[in-house]
């Protein structure tokens, strides 16, 4: 039996497929700058993305030099080294990644992956980036403005982070809080899109459960910042009219340089609620689109189909849901009711359940898979290995006893940074040398990328991997130097000196990365339509890269779900999901 | 609707009993809301987003009301008129409410005529609908000048916690905002109805698709949020 009947609906006849009115580009700048078409809105989100990325790369060596030799820099102070982490982290997470995920990949992949032609409502598309981008520029201008940014920490606590001290405290944290608005209003409008294309414009026989998980990643991320954003929007307004019109929402009576200070009778606990009920879905609308992603380059690479599919999009979905209840988790020592923490310790601990099940799925996947090592794979391998790190000292910070002592140090960057920074990060470069062949039509060069991966992957384990040792040790975070506290023994600054050097050398292997995007645009090998031979329909597109329209005449139907890799009886190692089952039956029987 | 309503019911198998039916039926393809267009399903999702900011609106000021040290100002004598000679509390807020509820009975008229292709009358409902609109915030500007006019900051007032002026004028002013644009957007769309856009299928200035009666449903769906919104501040800040 060639074909596996999936679910009920396995055997679906080809339908008369609605022709959708779409907005057809009439001159260059209708094609490339203000396009409409979902694929080229995508490329601009990532580029607009990385852009401002490598700006937060660049502040990170800033941190790694003064951290590992701390005085040598004359031109860091401390001022300075609080706006470079709360840049650093700010961009890292919702300017770089989240837009990277969502408006990136999001925009480029959910059309073709079900079968639609474009996204729902193209021209809400391109505002939503436009929007984008001038939140970014809003950012980026608060390097130049009097002051400079605000260094109050990514969190953006309040009272600090509005009281005089506080770097960027006339500027910077007004237009801090302005950028995000105006990111959550772009976002807002991308994610609408994202959502009901998922939800109402896919092919015929393309039904839920037949959605690569790359979709169901990235779908249910969009709905979980669809509602987590407004906290952060909330948070945002109020944090703003708290420092432009003097109102108390977050800020108690307190004595500021001396003097009593204007404000009176807010909480400052209150926007740490509000931000983390934002905070902690944003963990997970980043890796979300990473599960997702990682689990279709696993299955593609490893030629097998992916392991308990129903569970992995439950699991998706549960850990969604769950996400929104273990905000707290993040203020233990924040001065709460203490038996919250009862609460948010269990719910956090449930969520390792379903993010167990995935790995543990991704690692079956593996299993007697025929694993072909190209370097999406070798970046989907790292990704387990770091995100399992990661998960697991999530563990250990998820506990209230365990994070008490834990709290601020280095163990918690070392943490966050495996689990949110690297993992993501690897899933992102993944699919970058995996979908490049779709989006310029060339492979990028594979040489430079096994070089590239092996220096990001062990380069990355040998910077954060020592952190948590620091954070054990009770190295604190944010900290400008560490002078000569008795509990930090000489060997940490040795080992802080050592994290540096392979930070910058991580941070420049970066740039083989860069020239080889730049390089195989013109000089890269013609790829063709499915180098990969995957199953998806983005691969089967009549054009690479897909033109404007994403098919031909017809759309594509539908009929098998996204995994038939290495079927039995069958021909090749691959049925696409357009193959109708007649197709394969006749082919099956040409061959016996 | 820019795409046709596609529903296969005559290809269909046999429908599952029970909730497996239907997750079967919500999961199948194309539309998981059947006979749901595009732009309805965005609006409603849309909805519920912006439900999450009007809750965080009102919890964040509900936390504040309730952890406060100092009095909360007394809503019913602070929002009282003298009216025809009386001293009535909550007087203008009463017919605030009221004029913005009667507002979601003509957009619900208009809805109905929009679906029967009248177009005189569905564009003047519309109308109604945003002068009622345009009334509501006329008035919560009066009483933002009242209230100024009396001392109240969103940095403190004269009878109490400074929380209140400032929860008052942000949540009020999300509010208004919200019924400001879509009185801008009721106008704009009556315009269409009454021109016959969604007749002869022109296109949209922005957008170039063609649109159908069925946006006025959508706005009214915006509207009628917008209403229900209002219940819960109402009911929350003002009867509080």
């Amino acid at each position: 039996m060639v074909d596996i009947p999936y679910d009920r609906i396995a055997d679906i006849p080809p339908a008369e497929v609605p022709d959708v009115e779409l907005y057809h580009p009439r001159s260059w700048w209708t094609r490339y700058v203000f396009s409409q078409d979902a694929k080229v809105i995508a490329v601009q989100y990532a580029l607009t993305a990385s852009a401002i990325g490598l700006v937060a790369l660049v502040l990170s060596w800033l941190m790694r030099l003064q951290l590992g030799f701390p005085g040598t820099f004359s031109f860091i102070d401390a001022n300075q080294y609080l706006q470079f982490i709360t840049m650093h982290g700010m961009i890292m997470v919702i300017y770089l990644l989240t837009a990277l995920f969502l408006g990136g990949f999001g925009n480029y992949l959910i059309p073709l992956m079900v079968g639609a032609r474009d996204m729902v409502f193209p021209y809400v598309n391109m505002l939503s980036y436009w929007v984008y981008l001038l939140a970014v520029l809003v950012l980026a201008s608060t390097f130049f403005v009097p002051g400079g940014p605000t260094g109050a920490g990514w969190t953006l606590y309040p009272p600090q982070a509005i009281l005089s001290g506080t770097p960027g405290q006339d500027w910077g944290i007004i237009l801090m809080m302005s950028s995000l608005i105006l990111f959550i209003i772009g976002f807002t409008m991308g994610g609408l899109n994202y959502v009901v294309t998922v939800l109402q414009a896919r092919t015929r026989g393309m039904t839920l459960m037949r959605l690569p998980l790359t979709v169901w990643g990235i779908f249910t991320a969009t709905v979980m910042a669809l509602l987590a954003f407004p906290a952060l929007f909330v948070a945002s307004v109020m944090l703003l009219l708290d420092r432009l019109l003097g109102t108390s929402f977050f800020m108690p009576s307190l004595v500021e340089m001396g003097t009593l200070s204007k404000y009176g009778g807010g909480s400052p606990l209150l926007f740490q609620h509000l931000f983390w009920f934002f905070g902690h879905p944003e963990v997970y609308i980043v890796a979300l689109p990473a599960f997702g992603i990682v689990s279709d380059l696993i299955s593609t690479h490893a030629r097998k189909n992916i392991f308990g599919y129903r569970m992995m999009v439950w699991a998706i979905v549960a850990i969604g849901a769950l996400s929104f209840i273990v905000w707290a988790h993040h203020m233990y020592v924040s001065g709460m009711f203490p038996q919250f923490g009862y609460f948010f310790a269990t719910t956090t601990l449930i969520i390792a359940i379903p993010t167990a099940i995935k790995v543990y799925n991704w690692v079956l996947t593996l299993w007697r898979g025929d694993i072909h090592l190209r370097v999406p794979m070798l970046f989907a391998l790292g990704f387990i290995i770091t995100f399992v790190n990661g998960g697991l000292t999530g563990l250990f910070l998820g506990n209230v006893v365990v994070d008490v002592p834990l709290s601020d140090t280095m163990f918690v960057v070392a943490h966050f940074h495996m689990v949110m920074g690297v993992a993501p990060i690897m899933v992102v470069l993944g699919a970058i040398y995996h979908w490049y062949p779709k989006v310029t039509g060339r492979m990028l060069n594979d040489a430079l990328g096994k070089f590239h991966f092996w220096v990001t992957f062990l380069g990355a384990y040998l910077i954060f991997f020592p952190m948590h040792y620091l954070g054990l040790l009770g190295v604190p975070r944010r900290y400008f130097e560490l002078g000569d506290a008795a509990f930090i023994p000489p060997s940490a600054h040795s080992l802080n000196a050592f994290i540096s050097v392979v930070a910058l050398t991580v941070g420049f292997s970066q740039m083989v990365f860069l020239f080889n995007l730049a390089w195989s645009l013109f000089k890269g090998e013609a790829s063709g339509g499915n180098p990969w031979r995957a199953t998806t329909l983005e691969w089967q597109t009549p054009e690479t890269p897909p033109g404007h329209g994403n098919w031909g005449k017809e759309l594509p139907v539908v009929y098998r779900w996204a995994y038939d890799y290495s079927v039995p009886g069958a021909e090749q190692d691959f049925i696409p999901q357009n193959q109708p089952p007649a197709a394969t039956r006749v082919v099956q029987g040409a061959a016996s | 609707m820019a795409e046709t309503a596609l529903t296969h019911t005559a290809e269909a198998p046999e429908r599952l009993p029970g909730w497996r039916g239907i997750a079967a039926d919500w999961a199948s393809d194309q539309r998981a809301f059947k006979n749901v267009s595009w732009g309805k399903a965005m609006m409603w999702i849309f909805l519920l987003s912006d439900t999450f900011i009007f809750s965080c609106f009102l919890l964040s000021y509900m936390t504040a009301r309730m952890s406060t040290t100092v009095p909360w100002p007394n809503p019913s004598e602070v929002f009282a008129l003298n009216f025809a000679g009386k001293h009535i509390p909550l007087i203008l807020i009463a017919i605030m409410t009221f004029i913005l509820i009667s507002s979601s009975g003509t957009m619900a008229m208009a809805v109905n005529f929009g679906y029967r292709r009248d177009r005189v009358r569905t564009a003047a409902l519309m109308l109604v609908t945003a002068a009622f609109g345009a009334t509501f915030v006329g008035m919560q500007a009066f009483e933002w000048t009242k209230l100024i006019r009396e001392g109240v900051r969103p940095w403190g007032n004269p009878w109490g916690a400074e929380q209140f002026g400032s929860s008052f004028f942000m949540i009020t002013g999300f509010h208004g905002t919200h019924v400001t644009i879509g009185v801008i957007f009721l106008i704009a769309i009556a315009r269409k109805v009454l021109r016959g856009d969604f007749d002869v299928g022109r296109r949209g200035f922005f957008t170039s698709r063609k649109g159908y009666y069925e946006i006025v449903e959508i706005m009214g769906l915006y509207w009628h949020f917008v209403d229900l919104v209002w219940v819960f501040i109402f009911a929350l800040f003002y009867l509080w």
